[in-house]
């Protein structure tokens, strides 16, 4: 990825890192260290929570070492068709419950290839329905592997 | 005389009809997992893990290890025909192999690529029959200490060859332990990390992670961009696909050099498959008395590292099935598979599974043949699945990772956790974390809790048994020498040079 937004992420994920070390000393802390029978629970996690705090912060400290970030600048287009693809895929297990793997995966799939894609609706519509009915032939009725059923049941 | 005696016991098990068949299942679907870019065989292992529940385990194996080395060998065909690496083991076939497809000795190269695998992929086998079961012979001595500090040397090898900044490969490590350590500690029933939720009381399941972090992650990647890339005309006819005489002539150091350093750097954990084929092609070129010509399209510079990245697996199975210790992100997701159909890959796996060990490796005599097969005659063929839509793809591949992570427990909650795997792998390729140190020490995370607590049992709270027993302290001593080599100028150098070839 481009060099600038490495280098900023860098500095973000080190604080996000450091973050999560810090709760997992905090959560360990609670729990039994050493006890009569040997490390408790607690035990472990104490140590790599120590190393993720030390080793988060080891990353924030060089990042703001080595002073701002030169580089190329974000491509937010690539990044947004990313993001896109993942929000897609969230609203689609979203509607699992409701509509069921199989619609639920046809618009997923319609969406991918209409939107992302920017095919004809027609293909678009034929993709989908084409790979919905499969996944359901194979998986569903072939494999006997259950899907996400919805308010139709199927 | 064992050996024989376990080899014909493998190939009365790999050529049961069953397991010809998933075997020829596994090749296959590697080929085409191999040729397609963006779909490497991390991921589709991890998808398809879920589906092997039902299968006899014998077969399931079969068939996974099937698409490990099948990939190997597709790999290959992209970067020939499109200059674009199948899967990162190929990158650098891309170097001599796209050079000589534009030449119009697209056919040869591909020849030449196949018959490499084939003689340094089986090489690779036969060093995994002979030297498997006499290290898991000198691993029962092992104990706690000692699988602590092997778990912990095997990290850190991983940690060192994973990224450039071995911070983030050390963090992704600890996360992968982090996560691992999610849901009921087994020693005292305390819930760790559950947020409050019922679901994470079992903890969180390998398969959701691998899938999002591998499978998704991937999509995500190969989403980014719209353009498709242009490919070279594939020659047909098998007598088009063969090198010639002064090809073979060519190429013979290359099928011994790939055939050695691909099992050795195999056996390595962390080495992995794209190391090995760097290796290769730089002894290569190196020993060669035309080396200058080395990037023009040369044969040997694609017969060796073709190779390399085949007898590579034969490598990475030994620590695997003798030591349960997975050296790469696909290895660890193999070991995850053995432990959920219930074995517990070690010492004791050939002695208690020997059906399951030795008919793997007699699987792979046999695959290797079918994958040479499949790949000379039949390349025209499967080049024809570079012409599939990407937009036709990628849903498949979402929709088999979904249909995967919810086959596992029916849970819907288990397909929200896909969801921020997914994210989590995107991000960490964005910023530049390898998730092969994250899968590792998820996969490992339980096993070296337990070793530790129990070395701490038998020492009655005293770290010191760590280093008082000689293997383990040796081993240890290892693992803070290999995460000590940064600070050292030249051997980083060294290290960051295998890196950018990666």
């Amino acid at each position: 990825m481009e060099d600038a937004t490495r280098k900023s992420g860098d500095l973000w994920s080190g604080v996000a890192l450091a973050a999560l070390g810090l709760y997992i000393i905090i959560q360990a802390g609670q729990w039994e260290y050493l006890g009569p029978e040997g490390p408790g629970a607690g035990f472990f996690p104490l140590w790599y929570g120590v190393a993720i705090l030390a080793l988060s912060v080891l990353l924030v400290v060089s990042h703001l070492k080595r002073g701002s970030a030169r580089g190329d600048a974000t491509d937010w287009n690539k990044l947004g068709r990313a993001l896109s693809t993942w929000l897609a895929l969230a609203v689609s297990v979203a509607l699992f419950k409701p509509l069921g793997f199989v619609i639920s995966f046809a618009l997923l799939t319609y969406c991918i290839v209409a939107v992302m894609y920017r095919r004809p609706l027609a293909t678009a519509a034929l993709t989908a329905v084409a790979s919905a009915a499969g996944f359901y032939l194979v998986f569903d009725r072939a494999l006997g592997v259950p899907l996400p059923v919805g308010v139709l049941g199927f | 005389m064992e050996i024989l005696a376990g080899l014909f016991h493998g190939f009365a098990v790999a050529l049961e009809p069953a397991n010809l068949f998933w075997c020829f299942v596994g090749v296959l679907l590697g080929t085409v997992v191999g040729i397609l870019p963006g779909l490497g065989p991390p991921a589709t292992i991890a998808m398809l893990l879920p589906l092997t529940f039902n299968m006899n385990p014998a077969g399931a194996i079969i068939m996974l290890a099937g698409i490990y080395y099948g990939a190997k060998y597709g790999g290959s065909t992209t970067s020939i025909l499109m200059n674009v690496p199948g899967e990162s083991a190929s990158v650098v076939t891309c170097l001599d192999g796209y050079q000589m497809a534009k030449k119009g000795r697209a056919g040869p190269a591909l020849g030449i690529a196949a018959i490499a695998s084939f003689v340094a992929g089986t090489v690779g086998v036969l060093g995994l029959m002979l030297v498997a079961p006499p290290i898991a012979k000198f691993a029962l001595s092992f104990s706690s200490p000692e699988y602590f500090a092997l778990m912990s040397l095997g990290l850190a090898l991983v940690v060192l060859l994973a990224g450039r900044s071995i911070v983030k490969a050390l963090l992704a490590a600890l996360v992968g332990l982090w996560i691992a350590s999610v849901g009921t500690d087994l020693f005292s029933s305390t819930s760790r990390f559950t947020f409050g939720q019922m679901e994470l009381l079992s903890g969180i399941d390998f398969v959701v992670v691998a899938i999002g972090v591998f499978a998704l992650a991937e999509v995500m990647v190969n989403m980014e961009a719209r353009e498709e890339t242009q490919l070279l005309p594939v020659p047909k006819g098998l007598k088009n696909l063969l090198p010639t005489m002064q090809d073979l002539k060519d190429c013979r150091f290359a099928f011994l050099n790939g055939s050695v350093i691909g099992f050795l750097v195999g056996a390595l954990p962390g080495g992995g498959s794209t190391i090995a084929s760097f290796l290769s092609y730089g002894l290569e070129k190196a020993v060669s008395p035309r080396r200058e010509q080395f990037g023009t399209g040369v044969i040997e510079g694609v017969a060796a590292p073709e190779g390399a990245n085949n007898s590579e697996t034969g490598g990475a199975l030994v620590p695997l099935l003798t030591l349960g210790i997975p050296g790469s992100g696909t290895t660890a997701i193999l070991l995850a598979a053995l432990v959920l159909w219930g074995f517990k890959p070690g010492p004791l796996f050939i002695p208690e599974h020997p059906a399951l060990f030795w008919g793997l490796v007699a699987s792979m005599y046999i695959g290797n043949v079918m994958l040479l097969i499949l790949n000379l005659p039949l390349v025209p063929l499967f080049a024809q699945v570079l012409r599939m839509p990407v937009y036709v793809l990628y849903p498949l591949i979402l929709g088999v990772s979904m249909v995967g992570v919810y086959s596992v427990s029916g849970s819907l909650f288990d397909l929200l956790l896909l969801l921020v795997f997914g994210l989590l792998g995107y991000l960490m390729r964005k910023l530049d974390y390898p998730s092969a140190p994250l899968i590792l020490g998820l996969a490992l995370g339980a096993g070296m809790e337990r070793a530790l607590r129990q070395s701490l049992m038998m020492s009655e709270g005293k770290l010191s048994i760590l280093v008082a027993r000689p293997i383990s302290a040796v081993m240890l001593s290892f693992a803070v020498l290999v995460l000590l080599i940064p600070m050292f100028g030249k051997l980083n150098a060294w290290r960051l040079r295998a890196l950018e070839q990666d």
